[in-house]
């Protein structure tokens, strides 16, 4: 096939016109929907979704693309048809009245019919035509042609007339689906195949271990470019949805916005602010170690940020959730009404791997969620081995990081190997990985969380102890004393001996201040009463030298008035010099 | 069309498409086999539906050309140029197999 090299020059001419079929997740996989005016083949076992596949062609032509359609049908009376579809909510009566759609059973009963001589089919074209014409139809469907193989002996003729019906549909311009049972070894057991050049697809129905899987694969689609896998489709109320495959590329637009998990102490290990909006988050643990707690809790903080979240539980009823949330006081209920929360309960063995994924898209798809949580995804592996699910959970997280969807995992380690790997080995794909593990020491079991890694923010080392109260869930820090990581009973009283110890010194402490206290007023006392004695002796010593002073002063005063009576004696003279007088100071 | 309201033994209807070879080439073979074994007891009606192609599944017509026996009950088709006598005659009832 040389689709490839087709592609290189598909931008520079123009690109085959293609008609949408409506068929969720169909039209991505052949880019865009069936070549428009041209037939194409859809083949399959019996119970494929042959006829159910090309009746919503006509349908959802008719109401989403206001493309008429015929529907001929050479095996199903046109009541049965419209009986059998109306389960998916197609009403095909009205359809028909309203003149979107014409039903045509050609009835082709060998018992009743012979044939002799020469003949052709001008009768089922007049027919075809004639339909067509009435409602302007732009779609037509044949389901089953071949069943003319069965009504007419004479394929020489046959043979000879479906290919000028072919030609013959083209040229109306009408886009076709011709559906063919399969054969032995070729698509369909009458070779339609050969006349039908344009389109191909082929639809499986396989059951392995008892799950069964619808799959579709495009076999060929002339001029244009389409994936090539299997891609696993589901037959529901509402129609068929085939679930497109993988984004090719890792070109995800990634936000900066955080998300609290609704633990505080979680939040706080996470840089205190929780997850990346948008990111993907494993919870890994051993039983009861409460992975669905911190899961309802993360469900819980979304809602209560008013945005929306479905939880797919695969073990638990969403009643059992609500109760057991209930006592550890959470009130899930709340969420649940006012429409934020939605919860989709389903077994693993419901249906295959495939089926979860598809089905998943489809709530995905409607409910538009902020926040996804599976729990846990471990109980798929019953039903699909490691690397099916992995693959499954890989197409999954596409999706949802394509959509900016938070996501939590829940995975369930085995008790025995704790060895920090999930089965599902998911954890490679994940942006961040709680670990909650049994913490076994002192004849009980505790709790211990840590986060393993978070990619793109400052997240802490440590282990902490994870509490499941009545009151909710809260994370405390493990005593690290000089016996180890101490958790439970044992943090506690490892808390309370050192409490003790504490009021003890506090105590000590205290008396001490005290004493110093009292030492410090019965020395200020002393120095007090040895500084009014030095006063008193520097006062004594005072008292000595003024004495002293007044002492000299009168005896100078007495050696002057001495010397003045010698002076007058001798007949005056000069006077006597004025004595130097000191002022005696201490 | 005007329904034929006849008490005739046989009623046949022969559809074709426009004045084909073997629409020819049947509606002669008819026409001499029921004057052959069936004379005077039969009524022909060629419905053409290039101009009545809505006619086409009520009588659950797909080949061309088509005969059908409308009476005697039950309904029988017979399709082909009718070129082979044994087997229309057989077909329409007229000689037992």
């Amino acid at each position: 096939m040389s689709k490839s090299r087709k592609n290189i020059s598909a931008t520079s001419y123009p690109t085959l016109p293609k008609s949408a079929t409506g068929i969720i997740g169909l039209d991505e996989i052949t880019g865009g929907g069936l070549p428009t005016g041209r037939p194409t083949l859809i083949c399959g076992d019996a119970g494929s979704g042959k006829t159910l596949m090309s009746m919503e062609f006509i349908v959802r032509g008719a109401i989403e693309f206001n493309e008429p359609g015929v529907f001929m049908a050479f095996e199903e009376k046109a009541d049965e048809l419209a009986m059998n579809v109306a389960s998916l909510g197609f009403d095909l009566n009205k359809l028909q009245a309203d003149k979107k759609i014409r039903l045509d059973h050609v009835h082709i009963e060998r018992s009743e019919i012979e044939e002799t001589g020469e003949y052709d089919l001008e009768g089922l074209f007049i027919r075809l035509g004639h339909a067509i014409d009435s409602i302007n139809a732009k779609r037509v469907v044949l389901d089953t042609i071949e069943n003319l193989f069965s009504g007419l002996t004479n394929e020489r003729i046959l043979r000879a007339e479906l290919g000028r019906l072919f030609h013959w549909l083209k040229e109306k311009g009408v886009t076709a689906i011709i559906t063919g049972e399969r054969g032995d070894g070729k698509l369909t057991r009458h070779g339609l195949e050969e006349y039908v050049s344009d389109c191909v697809i082929l639809l499986d129905h396989r059951v392995i271990d008892q799950i069964s899987t619808r799959r579709l694969r495009i076999v060929k689609y002339r001029g244009t470019v389409h994936g090539t896998n299997e891609y696993p489709f589901l037959i529901d109320e509402e129609g068929i949805s085939v679930l497109p495959v993988t984004s090719l590329h890792l070109a995800k637009e990634v936000q900066t916005e955080r998300i609290s998990t609704g633990i505080a102490g979680l939040d706080q290990m996470l840089g205190g602010k929780g997850f990346f909006r948008g990111s993907s988050i494993l919870v890994s643990g051993t039983a009861g170690t409460g992975k669905t707690s911190i899961a309802a809790y993360f469900a819980a903080e979304t809602c209560k940020r008013g945005e929306r979240c479905i939880y797919f539980s695969f073990e638990e009823s969403p009643k059992q959730i609500v109760r057991n949330m209930h006592s550890i006081g959470l009130d899930v209920q709340r969420y649940l009404d006012n429409g934020l929360l939605h919860f989709h309960a389903s077994r693993p063995t419901l249906y295959g791997l495939e089926m979860h994924l598809v089905a998943m898209h489809k709530h995905i798809r409607k409910f538009k969620p902020d926040t996804v949580i599976l729990d846990p995804i471990t109980n798929l592996i019953t039903i699909g081995s490691v690397g099916e699910v992995k693959s499954m959970l890989v197409r999954l997280l596409d999706f949802l990081m394509e959509e900016q969807i938070t996501v939590m995992f829940t995975a369930l380690s085995l008790n025995t190997i704790v060895n920090e790997q999930t089965d599902e080995g998911v954890s490679s794909l994940v942006d961040a990985w709680l670990l909650v593990r049994d913490i076994e020491f002192n004849g009980e079991r505790n709790r211990g969380m840590y986060v393993m890694k978070s990619r793109g923010m400052k997240h802490s080392n440590q282990v902490r102890e994870f509490l499941i109260t009545d009151d909710g869930l809260s994370l405390v820090d493990v005593y690290l004393g000089p016996e180890g990581v101490l958790t439970g009973s044992a943090r506690e009283a490892e808390q309370l001996k050192e409490h003790t110890g504490q009021a003890l010194r506090d105590y000590a402490l205290d008396r001490k201040d005290r004493e110093v206290l009292r030492k410090r007023k019965v020395l200020e006392s002393k120095i007090s009463s040895l500084q009014t004695e030095f006063e008193s002796v520097e006062e004594e010593l005072n008292k000595i030298y003024l004495e002293e002073e007044l002492k000299k002063e009168v005896m100078e005063k007495n050696r002057r008035e001495v010397m003045a009576m010698r002076r007058e004696t001798k007949d005056g003279g000069i006077p006597a010099p004025a004595p130097a007088k000191k002022k005696g100071k201490k | 069309m005007t329904p034929v309201k006849s008490k005739k033994a046989w009623e046949l209807r022969l559809y074709v498409a426009g004045k084909t070879a073997k629409s020819v080439t049947a509606l002669t073979n008819l026409q001499k086999y029921c004057e052959e074994h069936l004379k005077g007891q039969y009524v022909i009606e060629v419905i053409d539906l290039l101009e009545k192609p809505q006619l086409a599944e009520g009588d659950q017509i797909f080949a061309i050309p088509t005969l059908v026996r409308k009476v005697p009950e039950p309904i029988r088709k017979i399709i082909g140029d009718l070129s082979n006598e044994e087997k229309v005659l057989v077909g329409l009832n007229i000689r037992p197999a």
